[in-house]
């Protein structure tokens, strides 16, 4: 380690002011911070002591985010198997999936951070880590057989368009691995969806939709497959969000580290449950016909990628509200349009991606009218006070 | 009366004006820099489009439409003024701007400080003769349809502006690249806020 800090200090000269390599500065600043922790001290301004910055932050989601991600890639080789009517034993699985998962990975995080680097070499700032976050996500929410060549080209577009152009991380208005998603969706939907994408290299009679597509086809409810089943994520669905238990695993983590808002988690639970109970209670007498709104509220928790969604995308701390009273409308709002558009939406089974854009679209709205409101509020306050000492 | 309901969640939601037709975007663009004004031209919006649509409902009716002058006599069946409709509709949202202006005037002088320059401009607001054509194509069947059709379009109208007003208040401090300062950040956030608006497209209400 220490001889790997004097070569880092032998060649920091090069890359500072007036040195030969000074063009290169953010890129040398990126991979020394990457590897030390940054010896600079503030000089002027308010001196803030507080041990967790941006890259402390970033690695507790990506820890977070392990679980579910070995999980996943053990699920897709277990998928994979299963419909070839094989019998595997749990490293078979796990290779498989590693091989099938492990490329995405890395294609999103060379793409994403050679774009990352090529900004900040451009526009003179540092690389930030934001994407560490945003390239773990972008693998665990696509399906495990998309294309390297689409994953790459939804990666440049997220940063690009829903990043940088906003002025890099902490600027963005949208979430960029939903971006990434969402772009997939729109731009290849005969890859993105259906019954054909969510088992890597399945046999050809079998059908592999996920429980809520089976839904879609009008499968009766007994067909679905069993409720400790879908918790612990023996399902097929994209790499992260089938187990629900390695979720709330991850939301644990964020929760105790105070990383993870859990007003947002539990306001987007309660509102999504609030809204499939009702749901369920008037279905039999609106639309007996409707699958989505006769199922009990409990399985729209643990289906699809609600969980997932609402653990680790609607807690973006950039694109979420930012206000606390904020944050529990925004969540409750995540939670009633994911249930609504899966339920009224029959061309998007998958609602939540969708519902976590529109409220990050949403979002600086709500924060200024609670801003407003408690202006107002305090406003009133002073002027009683006033009229009370008179 | 459920029929007027999914007129108006439809109008708002999945036909709306910004997102699914991009109709109005000048004034969108040009005052959305703060959330208090857009407020002010969102409401005009609403109230002028909650008007012009079921009075141009009426006009289109018994006046343009194929056929419609039977009301004065039978021998005008084979009437069709339909190819005034534009100039009719135009005629009639720049009266009933002004119409409303005036009335704002006289009732609420508060209302109509705050709304200022907003209320004349919208005459040349596209959705709002957007509003209209669009009600001529769908052939609502009564006045009450009509009319919520042309309240829901103006409320999404109204949500788009805010949002993106809200939005662009946020991002008064972010260190966007010189070039696309100003106009250009403002439609790439407009195409984000599509893509979260198609979630919408398809529900069958």
């Amino acid at each position: 380690m220490s001889a790997l800090r004097a070569l880092v200090d032998k060649i920091k000269p090069q890359f500072e002011k007036g040195g030969r390599l000074e063009y290169l500065h953010s890129t040398f600043e990126a991979f020394e911070s990457f590897l030390f922790v940054p010896n600079t001290t503030t000089r002027h301004g308010s001196h803030i002591r507080d041990y967790i910055d941006m890259k402390r932050t970033m690695s507790v989601v990506v820890l977070a985010l392990v679980p579910a991600l070995l999980f996943g890639m053990w699920n897709v080789g277990y998928q994979h198997f299963l419909s070839h009517g094989e019998a595997s034993t749990l490293w078979q699985n796990f290779w498989f999936g590693f091989g099938k998962v492990f490329p995405i990975l890395v294609v999103s995080y060379v793409v994403g951070l050679g774009i990352e680097f090529i900004f900040a070499q451009i526009r003179g700032h540092e690389v930030n880590e934001g994407f560490l976050v945003s390239g773990i996500l972008i693998p665990l929410i696509v399906p495990p057989d998309t294309p390297l060549w689409m994953v790459a080209i939804a990666t440049a577009f997220a940063v690009v368009i829903g990043k940088e152009v906003f002025g890099g991380t902490g600027m963005n208005i949208l979430n960029p691995a939903l971006t990434a998603r969402a772009f997939l969706f729109f731009a290849y939907p005969q890859d993105m969806s259906g019954d054909k994408v969510w088992i890597a290299d399945k046999a050809d009679a079998f059908s592999g939709a996920t429980p809520l597509g089976d839904l879609l086809v009008n499968e009766p409810l007994s067909s679905l497959p069993s409720i400790s089943d879908m918790f612990w994520g023996f399902i097929p669905g994209s790499v992260g969000e089938t187990s629900t238990f390695l979720i709330l695993v991850g939301a644990v983590i964020l929760i105790i580290t105070g990383i993870g808002s859990w007003r947002i988690m539990l306001s987007v639970f309660l509102g999504g449950f609030g809204l499939a109970t009702l749901f369920w209670a008037i279905g039999p007498y609106v639309a007996p016909d409707n699958v989505y709104m006769n199922l009990p509220p409990y399985f729209h928790m643990i289906m699809g990628g609600f969980a997932f969604g609402a653990v680790f995308m609607a807690t973006d701390p950039v694109t979420a509200s930012q206000t606390s009273r904020g944050k529990w409308y925004y969540g409750i709002l995540i939670g009633v349009m994911a249930v609504l558009i899966r339920v009224l939406n029959p061309a998007y089974p998958e609602g939540m991606m969708l519902a976590i854009l529109l409220m990050n679209v949403f979002a600086p709205l709500i924060d200024h009218y609670v801003v407003e409101a408690n202006i107002k509020k305090r406003k009133k306050r002073a002027k009683s006070a006033q009229l009370a000492t008179v | 009366m459920e029929n007027l309901i999914n007129i108006f969640v439809k109008s708002i939601f999945i036909d709306n004006m910004i997102f699914a037709y991009f109709l109005g975007m000048c004034s969108y663009l040009a005052v959305s820099k703060t959330v208090k004004t857009s407020v002010g031209l969102g409401i005009a919006v609403v109230f002028v489009l909650g008007i012009t649509v079921p009075v141009d409902y009426l006009i289109n009716n018994y006046l343009l439409a194929p056929g419609a002058l039977v009301w004065i006599d039978k021998s005008l069946a084979d009437v069709d003024l339909s190819f005034l409709s534009f100039i009719i509709f135009i005629a009639v949202i720049a009266s009933m701007v002004q119409l409303v202006e005036m009335v704002i005037e006289k009732f609420s002088p508060a209302l109509y400080s705050s709304l200022g320059i907003f209320l004349p401009l919208i005459a040349v607001n596209c959705a709002i003769l957007g509003g209209s054509l669009f009600m001529q194509e769908r052939e609502y069947v009564n006045i009450a349809e009509a009319t919520s059709f042309g309240l829901g379009s103006g409320v999404g109208w109204f949500l788009a502006i805010v949002g993106i007003a809200a939005i662009r208040e946020k991002i008064k401090y972010s260190n966007v690249p010189a070039p696309l300062r100003g106009l250009g950040i403002t439609f790439i956030i407009t195409g984000l806020m599509g893509i979260a608006f198609m979630s919408f497209m398809g529900i069958k209400l």
